[in-house]
């Protein structure tokens, strides 16, 4: 049952004077507990995906349905409150809140939530555990290394477990070692938890990894191949 | 909102050498403000006090339409009535009943117009401490037949200690009042207009010379707490009815009070502007703080964190500068205000003498009114709420898209 559909999506920017199609027509569907990777050449449309897929960008023309909800009609308000709720995201850049440690911005997500600090703290627990850095929970981000840094946002964006997460190359600013750890990460949590993984890449390690590759080129989709 | 608070607290420390720069120039401006204030608050409070003591009392009582016609004719009388009213009364410290009156002071060939005060010997002394202006001669009592004159009146009319002073004027309903008294003694008051004028005699003596007996002009009021003025006129008013004008120190000294205004409206611009100056300081460094974030709050509210907390988180971060730096103004400048308070710097030289001159003394207060206090906090939450509109405006308008870019 999919949980994620993009109807005839479309994102043009400078409509005015030379139009530039970063998505242009994609209809799609994602599947529960899918691990999809969305590759192709820079400047093909990935991010702009995920990102009307996650809400934060508006498309020209389609809809995004996730679970029943048509987001590109929610409101500003309700759009985060939703993503809050259903998305977790993971960024290029890691983006930790940097005057955070590591358990806090694990922890930080359900805060906003309103989950009670009982259940937030063996929550955080069992993910720290499960990215292997519970030794390295009191250190804040300028204290870990990229990789560890990108395995917290991993573990954030699971906190409040999510309907999926999108992932915007994640392991563009990894060596090899932390790359193959955080994907044995997200893929032990795509099958223990039944998470939803899409993410943007053009890292042949992660492709090799994925269960679906969806390849784009000039906003369009070229291939659509599950592996799995 | 303990993690937005948590978040806010380290926020500011990010860059510890900026904050501290912020802090210490609020705590500056704090310092300097109440600093200024209090002595400004304070030499205003001596100046009342002693123009209170020297001249008016905080309230007087008189008979109804006497401050705009200060005649003989316009007196009353004490009644018993009105000295149980008065001595009932808590907040009050000392009341006075004075009969004042003019009258051409003579001797020789010398002849001047003289302000007469006819006063409880006692009373009098405990407010103005006459006894320990007399330079030559002795202080007078209640049941004396004789005068005080001021020192350069004795001196224009040639006169010393034991001479006759021959004093002519209009009694109660147009008597005259003509009578010779010697002169008991010679007082220096400090204010060099009155010290060419002025005559005190018994009260007792002056309503007989004024051929007005048991009347007076009016009852001065001495206050316990001067804050609670307002209560004792109100009380005053409502017990005394319409026969009489109960009025405060303002009324009767509206020059002093212009005066004390608009010294006063001088020094609140001065703080103005250096709050201003100040306020350009943070509200710039808060702008920069916003700026140089924008790509983290477009993560935080990717994340889920609504706009309102984020503004929370901003404003705490701005209330949090502005608390420290106030609290340590506070800390450091109310032990020193404190010390003032109770050790008024000594004044010295030509200023010194210049205040002697005027009846207050030599020094320099400082005031603990706890407004002082109030006004810098608000000044300061103000500062910090202006300061907030620059990250609310931005996140009003805020694109998480293109702050992500960025």
């Amino acid at each position: 049952m999919s949980i994620i559909t993009t109807n005839n999506l479309h994102k043009i920017y400078d409509e005015t004077i030379v139009p530039v199609y970063a998505v242009n027509g994609i209809s799609l569907e994602f599947d529960k507990g899918e691990f999809t990777a969305i590759i192709g050449p820079s400047g093909c449309g990935k991010t702009t995906l995920l990102n009307l897929i996650g809400g934060l960008d508006q498309p020209t023309k389609g809809e995004v349905i996730i679970d029943g909800t048509n987001i590109t009609q929610l409101k500003q308000t309700e759009i985060i409150d939703f993503r809050l709720k259903n998305i977790g995201f993971v960024f290029q850049a890691y983006n930790l809140i940097p005057v955070l440690t590591a358990k806090e911005n694990i922890e930080f997500i359900m805060q906003l939530q309103g989950i009670p600090k009982k259940d937030r703290d063996k929550r955080v627990i069992d993910l720290l555990e499960a990215v292997g850095l519970k030794d390295r929970m009191n250190n804040r981000p300028s204290e870990l290394s990229g990789g560890q840094q990108q395995r917290v946002a991993v573990a954030r964006a699971l906190a409040s477990k999510p309907k999926f997460v999108l992932a915007d190359e994640p392991t563009a600013n990894l060596d090899s070692k932390s790359t193959n750890n955080l994907l044995d990460i997200m893929l032990k949590l795509n099958e223990v938890e039944g998470t939803t993984f899409i993410f943007s890449t053009h890292d042949s390690r992660v492709m090799q990894r994925a269960h679906r590759l969806i390849s784009l080129e000039d906003g369009k989709v070229q291939q659509d191949q599950k592996i799995k | 909102m303990n993690t937005i608070l948590k978040m806010a607290w380290r926020n500011i420390w990010r860059n510890k050498r900026r904050t501290i720069l912020m802090m210490l120039s609020i705590f500056i401006a704090v310092v300097l403000s109440l600093f200024t204030r209090s002595m400004q608050k304070g030499t205003y409070a001596n100046m009342i006090a002693n123009t209170v003591k020297l001249s008016t009392g905080y309230i007087q009582i008189h008979k109804k339409g006497y401050w705009d016609n200060k005649s003989i004719n316009e007196t009353f009388v004490e009644t018993t009535k009105l000295r149980n009213l008065l001595s009932g009364d808590k907040n009050l410290t000392l009341t006075l009943p004075r009969l004042e009156s003019f009258a051409l002071a003579s001797s020789g060939k010398h002849t001047k117009g003289a302000v007469i005060i006819g006063t409880n010997p006692k009373l009098e002394d405990s407010l103005n401490h006459y006894s320990k202006k007399i330079i030559k001669g002795k202080y007078f009592k209640s049941n004396d037949k004789a005068v005080l004159v001021s020192d350069k009146l004795a001196e224009f009319l040639q006169l010393s200690v034991d001479d006759t002073l021959v004093l002519i004027g209009q009694g109660y309903h147009g008597i005259t009042a003509a009578a010779k008294y010697p002169i008991k003694g010679i007082f220096h008051f400090p204010i060099p207009q009155l010290d060419n004028q002025l005559i005190l005699m018994p009260l007792k003596e002056s309503q007989y010379f004024y051929a007005a007996p048991n009347r007076i002009t009016s009852i001065s009021l001495m206050l316990n707490n001067p804050g609670n003025e307002d209560k004792t006129i109100i009380m005053l008013r409502g017990k005394l009815g319409n026969n009489y004008e109960v009025m405060p120190w303002q009324d009767m000294n509206r020059e002093m009070v212009q005066a004390i205004e608009s010294d006063n409206v001088g020094g609140i611009i001065m703080i103005a502007i250096l709050y201003m100056v100040i306020g350009f300081g943070v509200f710039g460094t808060v702008m920069m703080m916003t700026m140089e974030r924008r790509k983290e709050f477009a993560i935080m509210i990717a994340v889920g964190m609504k706009k309102t907390k984020l503004l929370t988180m901003v404003v705490w971060e701005t209330v949090f500068i502005g608390i420290v730096a106030i609290l340590a103004g506070l800390l450091v400048t109310y032990p020193l205000l404190l010390y003032l308070f109770y050790h008024p710097i000594p004044l010295t030289g030509d200023l010194a003498s210049y205040m002697i001159a005027f009846g207050a003394e030599p020094i320099l207060p400082f005031s603990l009114e706890p407004n002082i206090f109030i006004i810098q906090t608000i000044s300061v939450i103000i500062i910090s709420i202006i300061a907030v509109l620059y990250p609310l405006s931005v996140l009003l308008r805020f694109n998480v898209l293109k702050a992500m870019r960025s």
